[in-house]
């Protein structure tokens, strides 16, 4: 087996020194309280949920969490903070917005830090991608607040009042800024909850809001699980909800406001098709594949969670990718050689290794390296199904981890007739030097957002959701400021 | 002499055939009068689910036909409903409207398809977009289709209410199977002959005739359907129909409008409201 050798001189010749990165500089305290009408306000039940490093098990902070009590009092102060939001021109409410981005990009690095700590994703992605993304966010659609009558002529669009979003646990601040953003360009004041196990930058961004001295009661932030994001999407003073989470709980949500006015957006589950075809450049690939389901421990809900190999290249493919998946580094979430972090709570680790036991009980043919983890904290090694078809649990199912399940194909037309049959429809991706044949697959895939020899890219000016049951609405762009608006 | 009247007999229209209903069953529209005017097909579930069917098969390809094509299909639509304009004035009076506003409906209907017959290969150009992302790629944002769409007509207008809904659909790409008018369906059965003449692909466009009670929660609850399109202001009927579309996360879209001659009524957002934003990246640096 020359080539296992020459994969382990390769390993052996290749070792990194440790690189983390400092916690130094960052400011985290020891209690945080909910952010209601323009301060940190104790939650009127008092109780508190601790947040744990996933990388070492370690309590970071206590957490306020918020009873509907609380929401009730946040809706409250949204309300009353509307007419005068919503009546500032344009202008001056982008104003606030811009101060928003500055002030993230000044204290990004203090972000990038507690993002990884609290989340457990690899500092590298939160600093290179989550954190000037965010930035990003809110510097596009601050701009967008003055011009709001060129993105819908002769239509007159007006803000529709209190909205209520509820963000994720695997981009935590970068959902927080896809929610606000717009939210706030278009005229809307906000009640947002963040996830339990990750709401440590959702609260430093209320600080760096309260900085920025816009009008209180505009953004309210309350920390909580479930019951308090129940307590949203129940309040009757809410005018709309946005929801970015799992299909499961965005169903619930759909059903919970029939009936009632409530306008509703769903950025919900995926099971993303990344497909390669023969004409591929095969190295370039390979690192999409990697990035496609790999990148942020693939918590990524457009993931491409599902690989179609062209059958005359799978040997080669699923070669290459084994060997390049011997080279990922998988540990301190701080450290800037880590390529795959920790996962993000103990029971999303359960979950995924769930689905491991039930893709091999189901036959699945697994792979995964070896993986030195630390000694503490959540973590999973990446994973690779083979001999799997569309039957199985773990190629219909959204597992939320690191775990691909790759099939093979001969046609074009039997890619895309595997592609689209799931009840989900966010992302897929595309993998051929022949440019007509990326735009006849990107055309035919039933997916929002479809990458061609490229996977997980985002921008603040381009539109991202779902197709079928990944949701409806889009987020980011032009297309992302519909949802926050009415017409008369 | 005294001639007999050949009276019509009013079936479905699904997959481009004009079947009876499964279930066997009818009901019955009477004039002002109390007399007969027409036994209509009372479509039960299992009608409803063929429908979905065939519209699901008729829509990859619906949606691959070119703009132009689509659109000249909706303006022939137009020439063919203008040929058979007394015939719908005809009915619409059976159905007990006055000439006057039986003439103004059908020659708004007609009107109305020229209209989005015109959209079909415009509005993609008002909604798409190309986005400068801060990388080497080349990202553009354009409409698709959502898929197959259920439709429950307006009750009221029945032709022109009918035609409202279903061209920005169908001009858009999808398929769907509709609900007429339930005390006033003649119109909806003889529009079904004309979209059977106009080189609408059979399966685009499928009509039941019916109960609104007995089909509604099947037409929002089907899993197959990506949308539905509910025309009325029935609040419990709203609230049911947004529950049951929760099942596979379906799209509502809901017109509450009593006046479909108004020209409100007619715009690319009744297009845009059945229709997906995808967004497409592709590297720009070699």
């Amino acid at each position: 087996m020359a080539k296992n050798n020459n994969n382990n001189i390769f390993k052996a010749s290749w070792t990194y020194d440790e690189a983390p990165e400092s916690t130094d500089h960052i400011q985290i305290k020891k209690q945080y309280e909910l952010y209601i009408d323009g301060e940190f306000t104790k939650p009127v039940k008092n109780n508190y949920f601790d947040t744990i490093n996933p990388s070492n098990g370690k309590k970071i902070a206590t957490i306020a969490e918020a009873s509907s009590e609380d929401v009730d009092k946040a809706v409250k102060a949204a309300r009353k903070a509307f007419k005068g939001w919503a009546a500032l021109t344009g202008k001056e409410r982008g104003k606030y917005i811009f101060r928003i981005a500055r002030l993230i990009q000044e204290r990004a690095r203090e972000f990038a830090v507690i993002e990884s700590l609290d989340g457990g994703k690899p500092i590298r992605e939160s600093r290179d991608i989550d954190i000037p993304l965010a930035a990003n966010h809110f510097f596009y659609y601050a701009g967008w607040a003055d011009k709001l009558e060129y993105a819908f002529p002769n239509r007159n669009p007006k803000p529709l009042g209190v909205v209520g979003q509820i963000i994720p646990w695997n981009f935590p601040l970068l959902m927080a800024a896809w929610k606000l953003a717009p939210a706030l360009a278009t005229g809307n004041t906000v009640v947002l909850k963040p996830a339990e196990t990750t709401s440590l930058t959702a609260l430093k961004l209320a600080e760096i809001i309260h900085e920025s001295g816009i009008p209180k009661g505009v953004v309210n932030i309350v920390t909580g699980a479930g019951e308090t994001g129940a307590s949203i999407v129940n309040n009757p003073d809410v005018n709309k909800i946005a929801f970015t989470g799992s299909t499961g709980v965005g169903k619930y949500i759909q059903k919970a406001t029939a009936g009632t006015n409530k306008k509703l957006t769903l950025e919900l589950g995926g099971k993303g098709a990344n497909i390669i075809f023969e004409d591929a450049a095969i190295d370039q690939a390979v690192e999409g594949i990697v990035n496609a389901i790999f990148f942020n421990q693939g918590h990524v809900c457009c993931a491409g969670s599902r690989l179609f190999v062209q059958e005359s290249v799978a040997d080669l493919v699923i070669e290459k990718l084994k060997r390049r998946m011997e080279t990922l580094i998988v540990g301190d979430p701080l450290d800037k050689n880590t390529d795959i972090g920790a996962i993000n709570s103990k029971k999303q680790l359960q979950t995924i290794e769930n689905y491991i036991k039930i893709g091999i009980n189901e036959g699945g043919e697994i792979y995964q390296p070896e993986c030195k983890f630390p000694t503490q904290g959540n973590w999973c090694a990446p994973t690779l199904f083979l001999n799997v078809s569309q039957s199985h649990r773990i190629v219909q199912e959204e597992i939320f981890g690191p775990v691909l399940a790759v099939q093979t194909f001969r046609t074009i037309d039997e890619v895309i007739e595997k592609a689209n049959n799931t009840p989900y429809g966010l992302s897929a991706g595309v993998w051929t030097e022949k440019g007509s044949k990326i735009f006849h697959l990107t055309q035919k895939l039933n997916a929002g957002v479809v990458w061609g020899n490229t996977f997980n890219k985002f921008d603040a000016t381009s539109p991202f959701g779902g197709y079928k049951e990944s949701g409806f609405g889009r987020e980011g762009g032009l297309h992302g400021l519909k949802p926050y608006v009415k017409f008369e | 002499m005294s001639r007999l009247d050949i009276n019509k007999t009013y079936k479905l229209y699904i997959g481009g055939k004009f079947p009876r209903t499964e279930s066997g069953r009818y009901y019955t529209i009477n004039n002002s009068s109390g007399n007969l005017i027409a036994n209509m097909c009372l479509a039960s579930r299992k009608d409803f689910r063929n429908a979905v069917v065939i519209a699901r098969k008729a829509q990859n390809s619906w949606a691959n036909a070119t703009a132009l094509n689509k659109g000249q299909i909706l303006y022939r639509i137009a020439e063919i409903l203008e040929g058979r304009k007394e015939q719908f004035i005809l009915e619409l009076i059976a159905q007990g409207e006055a000439r006057k506003v039986a003439q103004k409906e059908v020659e708004t209907a007609i009107d109305r398809l020229v209209y989005y017959a015109g959209w079909s290969d415009k509005y993609q150009q008002l909604f798409s977009a190309v986005n400068p992302v801060s990388s080497s790629h080349f990202n553009f944002s354009n409409l698709e289709p959502v898929g197959v769409v259920s439709i429950i007509a307006p009750e009221e207008q029945s032709l022109l209410g009918l035609v409202s809904v279903i061209a920005p659909a169908i001009v858009g790409g999808n398929t769907v199977v509709v609900l007429a008018s339930e005390s006033k369906p003649l119109t909806s059965i003889s529009f079904a002959e004309v979209l059977n003449s106009s080189d609408v692909p059979g399966g685009v466009v499928n009509i039941l005739t019916g109960n609104k009670t007995e089909l509604i929660s099947h037409m929002a609850s089907h899993m197959d359907v990506n949308a539905i399109v509910y025309c009325g202001k029935d609040e419990n009927t709203l609230k049911e129909i947004s529950e049951l579309a929760s099942n596979n996360v379906k799209r509502t879209i809901f017109y509450k409008k009593s006046d479909w001659e108004n020209e409100l009524c007619e715009s690319p957002y009744f297009i845009e409201k059945t229709q997906e934003v995808k967004t497409t990246w592709h590297p720009t640096e070699i």
